[in-house]
């Protein structure tokens, strides 16, 4: 039987995201991929398997899911409220999805962007060297009802484990470093953009998030007559009204307004988790001190695989609780006493 | 110009090289011209590259790799040459796209005629027998930002963005022509449609257009248009190409 998850029911912003596309951008095609880069990183960890596997990215809400056969899954990014068979399931967790079984993920409880990793990863055909959807360049298309994915072969046994995350689900500090049109603002402009207190505008999608703020705008000297020029994910670019605006994974190759400065890469995920009206800073490091952070980020998130560990659970949540032999109590990888019996 | 070439940062994503502060023919070439340079060095921290209007972006892991030997391969490369005498680069295409201008299909070529200063027939003899070249591609996949008009098509973008141009749109502002990829809100005026897709996603070469290509839209009546994208399977939209010497 072909291994595959059928999607019964959907919310309006899940796509199949990997790391993205490299080599496009002189055709005008930014990277895209996940909007939460660690994520992919953290559900790899927890299936034991590479983090350049595709994995279902879930905007706001997922939807409900059913596996063709019995299925490694785990969940990532911000937390979503889930249930297999209607018994609640944890977050940031590999489980066994069985054949048949419903597997329903909810709403976000915090944050924006949930993951929904199969063991194998998801299997959709490359488009462009990537499997990632790219929906403001019209590649790929978002997830429906009746959505068919593909699983690769899954060589990992693990589950029933989880990991420690790092919270980057409710706004608070975004380290940025200054980029190639920061002199454009005056350093007293600058001053005001690193000590004011913004808020996530609902306006935010997979291409850029919008930010509010109550006092004045942010302009560039001759803000109107600066020529278009590439944009990289990250640049923190002044629209006309004088709003920031951080570009996202999925945004335009190039752009005629100013930009302030760009997010570090380790930041990038807060910056898309962090929910409608949740506050927000933006502080400017020097270039030394961002390259020190990147190296540690790259470090630990290669580190990652050390700090599973298996899930324990409470008792109140585990399905058919009599059916365990509850006595020996040994937990291993291989004889998790959580998963459901064959 | 005593101040460009100049490199820039641009953050930790790789570095800039500028060859002038607005839009000018050698300064395009240029940009184009040291792209290719570059690509022919393969420095190793170097990712990819491309081209703006004006100047060459070279996407290196600023992590890995701290800026300052890359910025010294380049300003070394950069001395090399003047780069605005640079020549056009090679295995160029003519691209001959026919193009529905004005009626329902185009509504602002009135619009953009008022705005140029010449009568909406002066205005399509010229769009449609004008030769510009590919400037640079970007914004979404496979889009041209072609130019340069004559001067008096130095029109600015509308205060206003029209709600949305389908693809194959044949925009104009500020001396250039664009057509978008994708159906888009816009600040330029829709003078044109073409059956023209920049980006096919489905193709063995999903990007048509490069970057020195020529481009000319004959016009074509309604019914014409009409026929070519009802006929059309490969993106083309009935355009002609040729090879430029």
């Amino acid at each position: 039987m072909i291994r595959a998850l059928e999607t019964l029911t959907c919310g309006p912003a899940v796509t199949v995201q990997d790391m993205g596309r490299s080599g496009f951008l002189a055709q005008g095609l930014t990277r895209g991929g996940a909007a939460d880069v660690l994520a992919l990183h953290e559900g790899a960890a927890l299936l034991g398997q590479s983090p350049r596997l595709a994995a279902l990215e879930m905007g706001g809400m997922g939807g409900s899911f059913r596996a063709s056969t019995d299925m490694r899954i785990a969940l990532t990014g911000a937390p979503m409220i889930t249930t297999l068979d209607d018994v609640p399931l944890a977050w940031n967790a590999s489980h066994l999805l069985p054949a048949g079984a419903i597997l329903k993920i909810g709403g976000a409880r915090s944050g924006t962007y949930g993951y929904l990793h199969l063991g194998g990863g998801v299997e959709t055909p490359l488009m462009m060297g990537a499997r990632s959807a790219h929906l403001s360049a019209g590649l790929g298309e978002a997830l429906s009802a009746g959505s068919i994915l593909p699983a690769g072969v899954d060589k990992g046994v693990s589950l029933g484990m989880t990991l420690p995350v790092e919270n980057r689900f409710d706004g608070g500090r975004i380290r940025i470093t200054t980029s190639m049109q920061t002199d454009r603002f005056d350093t007293q402009t600058q001053a005001r953009f690193a000590s004011t207190t913004f808020r996530r505008d609902a306006r935010g999608n997979r291409m850029g998030v919008r930010m509010d703020h109550d006092s004045a705008p942010f302009l560039a000297a001759d803000q109107l007559t600066i020529l278009s020029d590439v944009i990289v994910t990250g640049d923190i670019q002044i629209a006309g009204d004088g709003a920031p605006f951080v570009l996202m994974c999925e945004c335009q190759t190039t752009g005629g307004y100013p930009r302030i400065g760009t997010v570090i890469p380790s930041d990038l995920a807060r910056v898309a988790q962090t929910p409608a009206g949740a506050a927000l800073r933006f502080e400017f490091i020097d270039l030394d001190a961002a390259r020190s952070i990147e190296n540690r980020a790259v470090a630990s998130r290669a580190a990652l695989g050390a700090t599973v560990t298996p899930l324990l659970r409470d008792p109140h949540s585990i399905r058919d609780l009599l059916s365990y032999q509850l006595i020996s109590g040994a937990v291993s990888a291989k004889s998790n006493p959580f998963f459901p019996k064959e | 110009m005593a101040d460009y070439p100049r490199i820039r940062r641009v953050g930790l994503s790789g570095l800039l090289v500028q060859f002038a502060d607005e839009m000018s023919e050698p300064a395009n070439r240029a940009a184009i011209a040291l792209r290719a340079a570059i690509e022919t060095q393969y420095w190793p921290e170097v990712r990819e590259t491309s081209t703006s209007l004006v100047s060459t972006f070279v996407s290196a892991d600023l992590v890995a790799t701290a800026p300052e030997g890359l910025s010294e391969k380049l300003q070394e490369l950069i001395g090399t040459t003047d780069w605005y005498s640079a020549p056009l680069p090679s295995g160029r295409t003519l691209w001959e796209i026919p193009t529905l201008f004005g009626t329902d299909a185009a509504p602002q070529l009135e619009e953009a005629a008022q705005a140029a200063g010449i009568s909406p027939q002066t205005a399509i003899a010229e769009l449609s027998s004008a030769r510009v070249r590919v400037l640079t591609i970007g914004f979404a996949p496979g889009q041209p930002y072609t130019g340069e008009l004559p001067p008096h098509w130095n029109i600015p973008r509308q205060q206003a963005l029209t709600k949305s141009v389908p693809a194959g749109a044949l925009v104009v502002a500020i001396r250039q022509l664009i057509i978008f990829t994708n159906a888009s809100p816009t600040g330029w005026r829709h003078v044109g449609q073409t059956a023209f897709r920049t980006f096919r996603p489905d193709s063995d070469t999903p990007i048509a257009l490069r970057p020195g290509d020529e481009v000319c839209f004959p016009s074509v009546t309604t019914a014409e248009y009409t026929r070519i994208k009802a006929g059309d399977t490969s993106g083309n939209g009935g355009a002609q190409t040729s090879v430029l010497p």
